[in-house]
């Protein structure tokens, strides 16, 4: 692949990317968030068309139209969601061979011939323990990524991409799946190898390409290649802070953690937030950031662990606990979780605190729409008027509402869920400073986010998150985007990483 | 050109949304004005709004279940319900008037509570789960009266004749006068007035027309959905046991299968009532508009003499025009954000 351009509207997500895969390859890709990886691969699985550049594989140039041009010319893909590409109701053979059914052939299918075909293709992935006639619905999600691979195996494919496949998988299961790579390595397959977890990439693949914003940076031999350099090479030159750290005091704790978990993402998490300070939870995406601003919230279910605000043991069911504890949410979703978007900036922004505005039983219109004019100004939010319904406004000034919807109950705690996504430079500035207000007047705030330097840049402290736990927690002095980066993606620094690595070889044998 | 013309189509659009349903309603007077000298009198329209007054009420409570993005088809069904159970408290039991009242809008509030418990617990679509419970509260009715429609002095299975009457306190609910206008016809007006109030100008209007709007982030904000459920569909329950009260009231015995043809007009007037205004959401006064509507384009047709079997025709075309005009509004206005 060379020259590919891919522009989203005005959003110009590729430029100029290039990518090399040689036969019998394990080539990883890596990318910080919106780098470009995804929509790199999508070009190549035929989802997306380029722009601009070409494709050649075999030496001749190809035009990939739709997903199924990509399968006719032996390009696979396993995405990360499997359950997207496998018909739960159908057999583990006929999902196998689903891509046989659509096409020319025979009406009529012969089950022994499937299920014989089917089997052969699980032996050579050394999965034959799963049942090819039993309902690909009851299969675990490590089974069900075997059968989409399988199915690339029946169709003799010539490149295989795996879209983080291991984010959902047990490490043992992890180990499995190394293996069938390096087995189809050796039949000759190329892999793309597309994961946030740096010590498997370098187990894996002999290859490493890095993306930073649309393009291509470096492409590396593994073996050569050191996790620091390729990290630099992710962020690119070390961003300097934008954000002027504010010396201010911080007081006594206001949020106490301890040992929380969901029983699902969520493992034995403890932290604490004071009062005045603000508290950055960084991780990359999938680490469990969002699962946790919920949990706190009330959002969803604890199975273990206490909260204590202020002191005081908080119970907490439902948002509503959370509210009357003194929280306020702006949730990472904020069209679909934090606003509505057909009603006015008046009615949004009085919502959460709808007894402060009737006095008795009725709506005091007019103690509405001041409050909206007021933060209107607070949070220099650009609208036409009260009155206009918010799908009008931009993303930027959207999340301003959203913010400023709790400012009437005056929480002690807020909590923002990666604020600053789909939110241009200038309402990013408008949103830190607002962060930076809360800060001194004494709440506590805790900043999720996988934007590692905006993080860097707002917060007074830095917890790392990776796979539901926090794995590190950093001061504003200690944090560099590569120390973070490092963490999140399940590194380990020095000592304890080279520890890791030698545990995981021990292992991978082991399989 | 091809601009200037989808906004003329936009414009075109934007106005029938706006104002359609007013114009359609002046023209109807209007016309039928022309046509008939009976049509434009203070009698004729007292009878349009008393003839209106059932549907209002039932329509009331699915403004309130569509208010919370739910809806209730069973409204009907628990009106039957109500007719023919307020009918045989005093025919066959002989009960005293406030016992009458009450207890058929208890049957009211359990059957909206077996509604949400369907909707919120279990997870059943809202219209799945009334469409179901329409059919069993259907059965229920009829099984409580073995078919037979309930009126004074009725000979009972087990022999006899029943002892008691409709009460003249209770009849007249159904077709008093008050003020120079009908009973029913005030309690129509009273509970629109009180619906618009608590929808649009309380804080439980808000919360209901939140959890309408978008049930994650009114969950988010500290409103318990699930109770917010419950509440709108047992206040549907209650306005569709009034109606079924009135019903009785107004005709002076327990019809059987009462509501069932009354459904698909409330909720007819419910849509019709989505563009008054440009309102674009379920409101009190829409639904008392489309129920006028609908019940005026009836009375000029009856006038007219159109057959009453071909009525369904009329109002199966009133609600598709006004879905209509509702749902082309809706995706003009989501394509363009």
């Amino acid at each position: 692949m060379a020259g590919i351009g891919k522009n989203f509207g005005p959003v110009t997500a590729l430029q100029g990317a290039e990518f090399h895969l040689e036969k019998g390859e394990v080539h990883a890709i890596l990318g910080v968030n919106g780098a470009g990886k995804s929509t790199l691969i999508k070009i190549l699985s035929g989802v997306y068309q380029q722009d601009e550049g070409t494709i050649h594989l075999d030496g001749s140039a190809i035009r990939l139209e739709s997903p199924k041009a990509a399968k006719e010319q032996g390009i696979y893909c396993v995405y990360q969601e499997v359950d997207t590409a496998i018909v739960a109701e159908l057999t583990v053979a006929e999902n196998i061979l689903l891509d046989t059914f659509s096409g020319k052939g025979n009406l009529f299918v012969s089950k022994q011939k499937i299920n014989k075909r089917a089997y052969s293709a699980l032996l050579e992935l050394q999965a034959e323990t799963i049942d090819v006639q039993q309902k690909a619905a009851s299969l675990t999600l490590a089974e069900k990524q075997m059968v989409l691979i399988a199915r690339a195996l029946v169709h003799s494919a010539k490149i295989i991409i795996f879209d983080e496949p291991t984010a959902p998988l047990s490490i043992h299961e992890s180990e499995k799946l190394y293996a069938v790579i390096s087995k189809l390595k050796a039949q000759g397959v190329g892999c793309v190898f597309i994961s946030h977890r740096l010590p498997e990439v370098f187990e894996i693949s002999d290859r490493i390409t890095v993306m930073r914003e649309g393009t291509l940076v470096k492409t590396y031999d593994t073996a050569e290649a050191d996790q620091d350099g390729v990290i630099e090479a992710m962020l690119g030159a070390a961003l300097s802070h934008e954000l002027e750290p504010r010396a201010h005091d911080i007081g006594t704790a206001l949020l106490e953690v301890d040992h929380l978990s969901d029983g699902q993402k969520l493992k034995d998490l403890s932290l604490t937030v004071a009062v005045g300070e603000v508290v950055g939870v960084v991780g990359l995406v999938g680490a469990g950031k969002t699962e946790l601003a919920k949990a706190l919230f009330g959002g969803t279910p604890l199975t273990a662990g206490t909260i204590k605000l202020a002191g005081n043991a908080a119970k907490i069911k439902h948002p509503a606990d959370a509210i009357k504890a003194g929280m306020a949410l702006i949730p990472e979703e904020r069209r679909k979780e934090g606003l509505f978007v057909q009603e006015s900036l008046e009615a949004n922004a009085s919502f959460p605190n709808l007894k402060k505005f009737s006095k008795r039983l009725l709506m005091d219109r007019k103690a509405e729409k001041r409050f909206a004019d007021e933060i209107i100004e607070r949070l220099r939010i650009k609208t036409g008027s009260t009155e206009t319904p918010l799908v009008h406004l931009s993303g930027g000034n959207q999340q301003k509402v959203a913010i400023g919807k709790w400012i009437s109950l005056d929480s002690a705690l807020y909590l923002f869920d990666e604020p600053t996504k789909g939110v241009d430079i200038g309402a990013k500035v408008d949103i830190f400073k607002l962060i930076r207000q809360l800060a001194e007047s004494g709440k506590g705030c805790l900043y999720f986010s996988s934007e590692i330097h905006e993080a860097i840049g707002i917060s007074d402290r830095i917890l790392v998150m990776y796979n539901g736990q926090i794995v590190k927690e950093l001061s504003r002095q200690e944090a560099t985007q590569e120390r973070i980066l490092l963490y999140a993606s399940g590194g380990k620094e020095e000592l304890g990483e080279r520890q890791e690595l030698g545990e995981r070889q021990r292992n991978s044998v082991s399989v | 050109m091809g601009k200037g013309k989808s906004s003329v189509k936009d414009n075109a659009i934007q106005f029938l949304f706006k104002y359609g349903a007013i114009a359609l309603l002046v023209f109807i007077i209007f016309y039928f004005s022309t046509i008939s000298d009976a049509f434009f009198t203070y009698g004729n329209f007292t009878d349009i709004l008393r003839s209106i007054s059932i549907v209002t009420l039932l329509a009331l409570g699915v403004t309130f279940t569509l208010v919370v993005d739910g809806f209730d088809l069973s409204v009907g069904s628990t009106m039957s319900l109500s007719t023919v159970v307020s009918a045989s408290l005093m025919v066959w039991y002989d009960m005293p008037l406030w016992l009458v009242l009450i207890l058929p809008l208890l049957i009211g509030v359990a059957v909206g509570a077996v509604n949400s418990f369907l909707i919120v617990v279990i997870g059943i679509p809202d219209l799945l789960a009334t469409l179901s419970m329409m059919y069993i509260v259907a059965g229920l009715h009829r099984t409580y009266t073995e078919g037979y429609s309930i009126y004074n002095n009725m000979p009972l299975t087990s022999g006899g004749t029943a002892p008691g009457q409709l009460s003249e306190a209770f009849l007249w609910i159904g077709q008093g006068q008050m003020l120079g206008l009908p009973v029913p016809v005030w309690i129509m007006l009273v509970m629109v007035l009180a619906s618009y109030v608590v929808l649009n100008h309380t804080r439980w209007g808000r919360v209901l027309y939140m959890t309408g709007g978008n049930a994650e982030a009114a969950t988010l904000s500290g409103v318990n959905v699930k109770k917010v459920k419950f509440t709108a569909y047992v206040i549907s329950g209650i306005f569709a046991s009034m109606a079924g009260i009135l019903f009785t009231a107004r005709v002076g015995s327990g019809q059987i299968d009462a509501g069932a043809p009354l459904m698909m007009e409330a909720v007819a007037a419910v849509f019709v009532g989505y563009s008054v205004l440009g309102a674009g959401k379920p409101n009190a006064l829409g639904t008392f508009f489309g129920a006028a509507v609908i019940g005026i384009l009836l009375n000029g047709l009856t006038i007219l003499n159109l057959p009453y079997y071909a009525f369904d025709i009329i109002k199966g075309g009133v609600l598709v025009a006004a879905l209509a005009v509702t749902y082309v509004y809706a995706k003009k206005k989501f394509s363009k954000t």
